[in-house]
């Protein structure tokens, strides 16, 4: 049977914000166990929340950058259970009545293939401590840091018809909440994770199989297998005649599968009810505006704009914009090469990306400013170094050499396109050479190549290419 | 010095007759004296106490003394308070000293006013009788026999028997109004979000709220001025001016417009506390003030749903306690669910618990919408109720509650009739209207309270009508014969 996979992801993004969203203990990750948390992030007996409005503000930018809905009374609710990383045994987050509504969000595939994903909600919510296993022999340790930082929880449709398209969905939501600046998207730290909610049904068939959550991603590559995997489960379960159970399960990267954690029978009752220590949370145009005018380009407009504004493929494009420090490193590198639009796209793609990938280096990290590849970049623009000497350019820049400028003045690397120069070596060459001479002129081409070679190696490789090229035809035509 | 209010003891320490050290000994000595037979403190704070009087007394030497400077007050045993234990009249919390202080501790703190202790209460403020307790029942004053009301028993107990000049209460359903009627002292419990909830342990979040118990209307405004007002930490508290409470308690009453309402002079009503309120009500007429009857019909729907709300969201508030982080811990738990289950089942009281297991079926999947929405509905009828009424009168008057003390162990069988007691008192919490009780007159012996309701931050008004009555009738200075 042809099965059709049903995917539907719920992302927890940690806002960047600087306290925490219901006390004013700060948020930084990596602290010492429990020097981050207040009494109010204690449960202390008496304390009550205060609600952060940089939060508020951050999910309101995200509403505008997605185009979903901004809800203009929203409510605080108090979800319940025991836990000992929950502190007041219950969590603080919104559930009838969400900070952010409906919404859908466009995502391309590698093939080009562009699909639409509904978002259903978005709302706000605080983050729970840690339990820490296996410090004290015997006991359990509750780390209470995180308790309190604020999440915005993106919901989606079950829209996503396989695991690739998962990913692109959360690669795009990771690009936008990096974008606006409201998360730090650093996903090994957890700041940026996801369950996955994962059913399979036979092509054509309307309704949804059971599903099941896979719980806690935080990376693509494990989102991605994950899926695939309980995916493949689900399949083989019901074609040996099993059903699948609604039930939350555990991704294992180390073995690749699932396992399950808890049933629906054995979930908890959260007994919602609106948190009577917080006022509803009311929105008005004013905050909206304010938020609209401070939200950076969206990544979707920056794409459109570099094909235009820079003459870029669809594909240059896309790459460059799939974050908002790449695009900015690009942009400052044009800006530096005072245009190059096109070269600096390759080199920023090609070499520099290359290398700090072979480095294990992220872009922030890069040896090389955008400014001194846009240096460098304008000197193969204006003749004064080849692409081949550019590359050894780029090294002498990535090594710390300085910039480009210094670094082709200091080792000689100025390309000479002197015709005088050039004509001089060349004729030594074809003196020296009358066999090959005679080769080329009985229309063997391809010795063009040979004398270009030996040129450029008598002149170390600074000669312009181009030239030598137009003089050794004018002469060899003789 | 016992006999004096807190006003006379603020002008007494201001005209240096004698001094915050010499005043606050006499009550720790009275407090020795007549504490036993009444058990109205959990803790004493003697040294505390004592070192807070001198530094206030240093305070007037220099001149700069507010007026309730080097005066003692206690402590209901809700509010957290720094190096004092806070108990809140539970087991749960019987190791408990809070790392910090409450708003209106602080506020204390911050005027010089010493603070004698923490007075006894229901366990977690659940109760009308001061019965739940942990630490045991308060007796009231005027017949040890009997129940001092709840949950804020124990700071009614110590203003009638004198072993202390005034006290902090809370009132979620009657708290402060019943047990200060049927210990014959001031209640007053102020608009919901006027007086911080920050330090005080949560009941039930969107009722509670704190409020002052002292002899007269006079005290009572003179602590208000230092409790009410905005704090940024209680997102529930309101960020309007505080007026001068004292500064109107003079006006004249005169063309005031009373509403009695039908439903608090039925059924249930004990005949003689009737009677005692109905001469309150004449002694206002008197004054000037016109009376006129009113209805409030949904009154009947106030106990149930205050028994919705009030659990619900108890049940959530006292999830913290699970033995992990402070508070009472089982012996040996063998695992997660062991200390959870023996931390909570051998830490709270019957009370405590039978409101919690009510609170959570209320909030259930299933029964949430039967209950706790239904519940929020009638709140709302309940609220506008009043909302007419007051187009019509400018406070309402009743009995504060429909006996006198009954008892100790007499209705502790039977929540239904217990739950009843505060039967006037808890629509005023489930619209958050100002509500207040003061001495009017006696049944059998005992105290009985006149209720009056004011709306919304209308505090001074009913401060206003309290005095005044207590101007021409002098059942608040009346002293129990055991502690005279």
């Amino acid at each position: 049977m042809e099965w059709e996979v049903v995917i539907g992801l719920e992302i927890h993004s940690q806002l960047a914000t600087k306290s925490k969203i219901f006390s004013a203990a700060a948020t930084a990750y990596g602290a010492q166990p429990n020097s981050q948390a207040c009494a109010v992030d204690l449960g202390l007996p008496g304390v009550l929340p205060v609600l952060n409005h940089e939060a508020v503000n951050m999910a309101i930018k995200f509403g505008l950058a997605t185009g979903c809905e901004i809800t203009r009374h929203s409510v605080f609710a108090r979800k319940n259970y025991f836990y000992p990383d929950l502190p007041k045994g219950y969590q603080i987050s919104q559930f009838e009545l969400p900070v952010v509504g409906k919404g859908e969000l466009e995502i391309r595939l590698e093939d080009g293939t562009v699909r639409t994903i509904g978002i259903t909600r978005a709302h706000l919510e605080e983050d729970a401590g840690k339990s820490i296993h296996g410090v004290v022999q015997g006991m359990t340790g509750v780390d209470l840091n995180r308790a309190g930082t604020p999440l915005l929880e993106i919901v989606s449709e079950p829209d996503m018809r396989s695991a690739k398209e998962a990913v692109a969905y959360m690669k795009k939501i990771h690009s936008i909440v990096t974008y606006i600046d409201i998360c730090d998207g650093n996903m090994q730290e957890g700041s940026f994770r996801c369950d996955a909610n994962v059913s399979v049904r036979p092509k054509g068939q309307e309704e949804y199989g059971t599903r099941a959550e896979v719980k806690n991603l935080n990376s693509f590559r494990y989102i991605e297998k994950a899926i695939n995997i309980e995916v493949q489960r689900q399949i083989e379960l019901i074609e040996d005649g099993g059903k699948v159970k609604q039930e939350t399960r555990l991704y294992d990267a180390d073995n690749n599968s699932t396992r399950a954690m808890r049933s629906k029978e054995e979930a908890n009752d959260y007994r919602y009810f609106p948190d009577p220590d917080l006022l509803p949370l009311i929105i008005d145009d004013e905050m909206i505006e304010a938020m609209r005018a401070v939200l950076p380009e969206l990544p979707e407009a920056k794409l459109q704009r570099f094909i235009s504004e820079y003459a870029l493929s669809d594909y240059d494009a896309d790459v460059l914009t799939a974050s908002r420090p790449l695009a900015d490193y690009y942009e400052s590198a044009v800006k530096a090469a005072g245009g190059e639009a096109k070269l600096c796209a390759n080199w920023v793609m090609g070499d520099l990306l290359g290398a700090l990938n072979k480095a294990s280096l992220s872009l922030v990290e890069s040896p090389v400013s955008a400014e001194q590849l846009g240096g460098m970049v304008k000197r193969i623009g204006d003749d004064t170094i080849s692409g081949k000497i550019a590359k050894q350019v780029f090294e002498a820049i990535w090594n710390g050499e300085g910039d480009a400028d210094s670094i082709i003045e200091k080792q000689g690397l100025k390309q000479v396109s002197d015709s005088g120069a050039i004509e001089g070596i060349i004729d030594e060459i074809l003196a020296n050479n009358p066999s090959q001479v005679e080769q080329y002129k009985a229309g063997k081409d391809k010795m063009l190549g040979f004398f270009v070679g030996q040129v450029m190696k008598a002149m170390q490789g600074k000669a312009n290419p181009g030239k030598v090229n137009q003089i050794l035809k004018e002469k060899l035509s003789r | 010095m016992h006999n004096k209010t807190l006003s006379e003891l603020s002008a007494g320490l201001h005209a240096g007759e004698f001094s915050s050290t010499e005043l606050t000994t006499a009550y720790l000595d009275r407090i020795k004296a007549h504490n036993p037979a009444l058990n109205a403190y959990i803790t004493v704070a003697e040294d505390s106490a004592l070192a807070q009087a001198a530094a206030a007394d240093e305070l007037l030497k220099a001149g700069n003394a507010s007026p309730l400077t080097g005066v003692p007050i206690a402590q209901k045993d809700i509010f957290c308070t720094e190096g004092v234990k806070t108990t809140c009249g539970s087991k749960m919390l019987d190791n408990f000293i809070s790392p910090y202080n409450a708003t209106t501790v602080e506020q204390f703190n911050a005027e010089g006013v010493v603070c004698l202790g923490k007075t006894n209460m229901d366990e977690f403020a659940m109760g009308s009788s001061n019965e739940t307790s942990f630490y045991g029942p308060v007796r009231n004053p005027w017949d040890t026999d009997k129940v001092p009301g709840g949950s804020s028993g124990g700071s009614a107990a110590v203003v009638a028997a004198r072993i202390a000049p005034a006290s902090t209460g809370t009132d979620t359903g009657g708290s402060i109004r019943q047990p200060a009627a049927l210990c014959g002292i001031t209640g007053l419990k102020p608009t919901y979000g006027r007086v911080s909830r920050y330090g005080m342990i949560a009941f039930a979040s969107s009722l509670d709220q704190g409020g002052p118990m002292t002899q007269t209307a006079e005290d009572a405004a003179m602590m208000l001025n230092v409790m009410a007002g905005f704090d940024p930490r209680d997102s529930t508290s309101v960020d309007r001016p505080v007026p001068d409470y004292t500064a109107n308690l003079n006006d004249s009453i005169e063309g005031l417009k009373i509403g009695l309402p039908e439903e608090y002079f039925g059924e249930g009503l004990d005949a003689e506390m009737g009677k005692a309120v109905e001469t309150a009500i004449a002694e206002y007429e008197k004054l000037g003030a016109s009376v006129q009857s009113i209805s409030l019909p949904n009154t009947h729907l106030a106990v149930p749903t205050y028994y919705v709300v009030a659990p619900a969201e108890c049940s959530s508030n006292l999830s913290r306690f699970d033995g992990v982080r402070f508070g009472y811990r089982c012996e040996d738990p063998v695992d997660l669910e062991d200390l959870y289950t023996r931390s909570r089942g051998e830490g709270f009281g019957e009370e405590v618990k039978r409101r919690i297991m009510i609170g959570t079926y209320a909030l259930s999947e299933g029964y949430y919408d039967a209950y706790y929405l239904q519940a929020q509905r009638l709140r709302r009828l309940i609220s506008d109720d009043f909302h007419r009424a007051f187009e019509k009168v400018d406070v309402i008057m009743g009995p504060t509650s429909p006996k006198a003390a009954f008892g100790i162990g007499e209705l502790s069988d039977d929540p239904i009739t217990m739950y009843l007691s505060d039967i006037y008192t808890i629509a005023a919490n489930l619209a958050g209207l100002p509500g207040m009780s003061v001495p009017a007159g006696q049944v059998g012996g005992l105290p009985a309270g006149l209720q009056i309701i004011a709306n919304h931050f209308e505090e001074s008004r009913l401060l206003n009508v309290a005095h005044r009555y207590q101007q021409v009738t002098d059942w608040h200075s009346q002293i129990p014969a055991a502690f005279k």
